[in-house]
């Protein structure tokens, strides 16, 4: 056994660069489709990783930034706060519904609402398409239309992959701290203007 | 826990396995941390169970590799085997010894289990708590009843971060965002934590039966007044209103805070100063929640010059200690509207 997963670990480690990255971004890309599509399934749980909710992350952050044309101190702040916000939402609500009784590890649950981010990031790319055309009432209910919706998306992915591991009793109360996370998150999205 | 008294030396290439054996029942059995480890997981991660896998075969062949060094020694059967024997066996006690401290104190700091009987409700027990908490109880003779749980007060005041956010969408007032949740986050869990301790703190001098967990979620509950009024009136901006919303359902919350205060109090004088700060306290920070927001979409808008609407600037953030009752203005229209129609 010890040599077989010896040859199991040179595998992964004399392989290139390019197949290691081709094989976690398929992953990535295959959990982004589980996403999207919403189905009762395990594969966001069984396999879970950060790559995903990390990339999600990052673009978020930095589309949310303003053009720091007027001062350099703009852009800094704004990025980090975002990458708080995100990571220490999902450590709270993580900490809650285990808090609660769930039986979902830590790093499961990161997972799920990392990747649950999908639907607001679309959001934010079409909003800043929308907001290269004229400024005015039309465009603000457009935007508001597309962040409802992506809103709700958002939170009827989630609550398919993390409502099975609460207490069947419970899981409003393990619900609605996500709602409240992803509420603050399209706020952020909605109230973007660029300089 | 393994004794220090070390064992035969011919047994000692079976007592490794049965050493770790052992170890492992007394962690299992114990309570639920952040589990890092693939201890509780009906689905681990491959990553996980690669690393315990290593792990594993490293430690059998660290004790294959003794079992076959002790194996060689014990052919020179002497005071130079036995003392590799020996210190080999102390090494391994003390590897041993470290990393059960090390575990030990894992789970002492990652132990969530703390928290654990503070979240045990149900959706139920939340709905009737978060009614109760607007409906003041006469009977002050017994001391009433404070549920001590953490879950409903946590989650409003999150909610309260939420509304505080709302508002600063609604008055249209886009600033840098960053800060300004910073400062909501800081300032809804800087008032039910603090203005906690702090009655909590007077609670002690004056001789009141409260715990902190309870005065924790007898406050939590009592924002619940405060989330209800700044909803209502960050999206319908008339003063007079928001003077009734807070004089009615702000003063519901407090007095019924008041009445489980006055009911566990005993004296006049320290009933008193118990319930006049926190009446105090609590009303006031609703009376600054909903200005400090509207004082800061004012200073902004008096920055605009005319119909070119220059971007946001940030707007310094002192606010007065004595509220400006004078400046308070007494239209219906928002402070945007009025900007437009005077520009």
């Amino acid at each position: 056994m010890r040599s077989h997963i010896r040859e199991f670990d040179s595998s992964t480690l004399n392989e290139s660069v390019q197949n290691t990255i081709m094989r976690d971004l398929k992953a990535v890309g295959k959990k982004f489709m589980h996403v999207l599509y919403p189905r009762k399934s395990n594969t966001l749980l069984r396999d879970w990783d950060l790559w995903g909710p990390l990339i999600l992350c990052v673009t978020l952050a930095l589309m949310l930034q303003r053009s720091s044309v007027d001062s350099e101190k703009d852009g800094g702040p704004q990025f980090a706060e975002v990458f708080v916000i995100v990571w220490f939402g999902a450590v709270t609500i993580t900490l809650n519904s285990k808090l609660l009784g769930g039986n979902i590890s830590f790093f499961q649950s990161l997972c799920v609402l990392g990747y649950c981010i999908l639907p607001l990031t679309v959001a934010m790319l079409v909003c800043r398409l929308v907001l290269l055309a004229e400024q005015g009432p039309i465009n603000f209910m457009v935007r508001l239309f597309v962040v409802i919706v992506m809103f709700t998306w958002s939170i009827v992915a989630s609550t398919a992959f993390l409502a099975d591991s609460q207490p069947p009793n419970r899981k409003a109360l393990a619900i609605y701290p996500v709602f409240l996370f992803y509420f603050v998150i399209s706020w952020m999205i909605l109230t973007f203007t660029p300089q | 826990m393994a004794t220090t008294a070390a064992p035969a030396g011919g047994a000692r290439s079976g007592a490794g396995p049965e050493w770790g054996g052992f170890e492992e029942n007394i962690q299992g059995g114990g309570s639920a941390v952040i589990d890092m480890e693939n201890m509780d997981d009906t689905s681990g991660s491959s990553f996980e169970d690669m690393g315990e896998l290593h792990q594993r075969l490293r430690e059998e062949e660290v004790d294959a590799d003794a079992a076959a060094a002790e194996e060689e020694d014990g052919e020179f059967l002497g005071m130079k085997g036995f003392k590799g024997q020996l210190s080999r066996q102390v090494a391994d006690q003390m590897w041993q010894a470290g990393k059960r401290q090390a575990s030990r104190a894992f789970s002492l700091y990652a132990n969530i289990d703390i928290l654990r009987p503070y979240f045990d409700v149900e959706p139920a027990q939340v709905r009737s708590r978060l009614l109760e908490s607007m409906i003041p109880i006469k009977m002050v003779n017994f001391p009433q009843k404070i549920a001590g749980e953490l879950y409903g007060p946590l989650m409003l005041v999150f909610t309260l971060v939420a509304i505080l956010l709302h508002g600063m969408k609604t008055s249209d007032t886009i600033i840098r965002e960053g800060t300004l949740m910073g400062t909501a986050i800081g300032t809804c869990f800087g008032y039910w934590l603090g203005v906690s301790s702090f009655i909590y703190f007077l609670a002690y001098l004056c001789n009141a039966q409260i715990t902190m967990l309870q005065m924790l979620a007898l406050l939590g509950y009592g924002l619940f007044g405060h989330c209800i009024v700044l909803f209502i009136t960050y999206n319908i901006h008339l003063h007079a209103l928001f003077y009734l919303f807070w004089l009615l359902v702000g003063g519901l919350s407090t007095l019924r805070m008041v009445a489980v205060l006055v009911s566990r109090t005993v004296g006049p004088t320290q009933r008193l100063l118990l319930c006049g700060t926190l009446a105090a306290l609590h009303m006031l920070f609703l009376l600054y929640l909903h200005f400090a927001y509207h004082k800061v979409v004012e200073g902004i808008l008096d920055t605009l010059e005319g119909p070119n609407i220059p971007p946001m600037q940030r707007v310094p953030r002192d606010i007065p200690a004595a509220l400006p009752a004078a400046r308070l203005p007494a239209t219906v229209l928002n402070a945007t509207a009025k900007a437009v129609m005077a520009g």
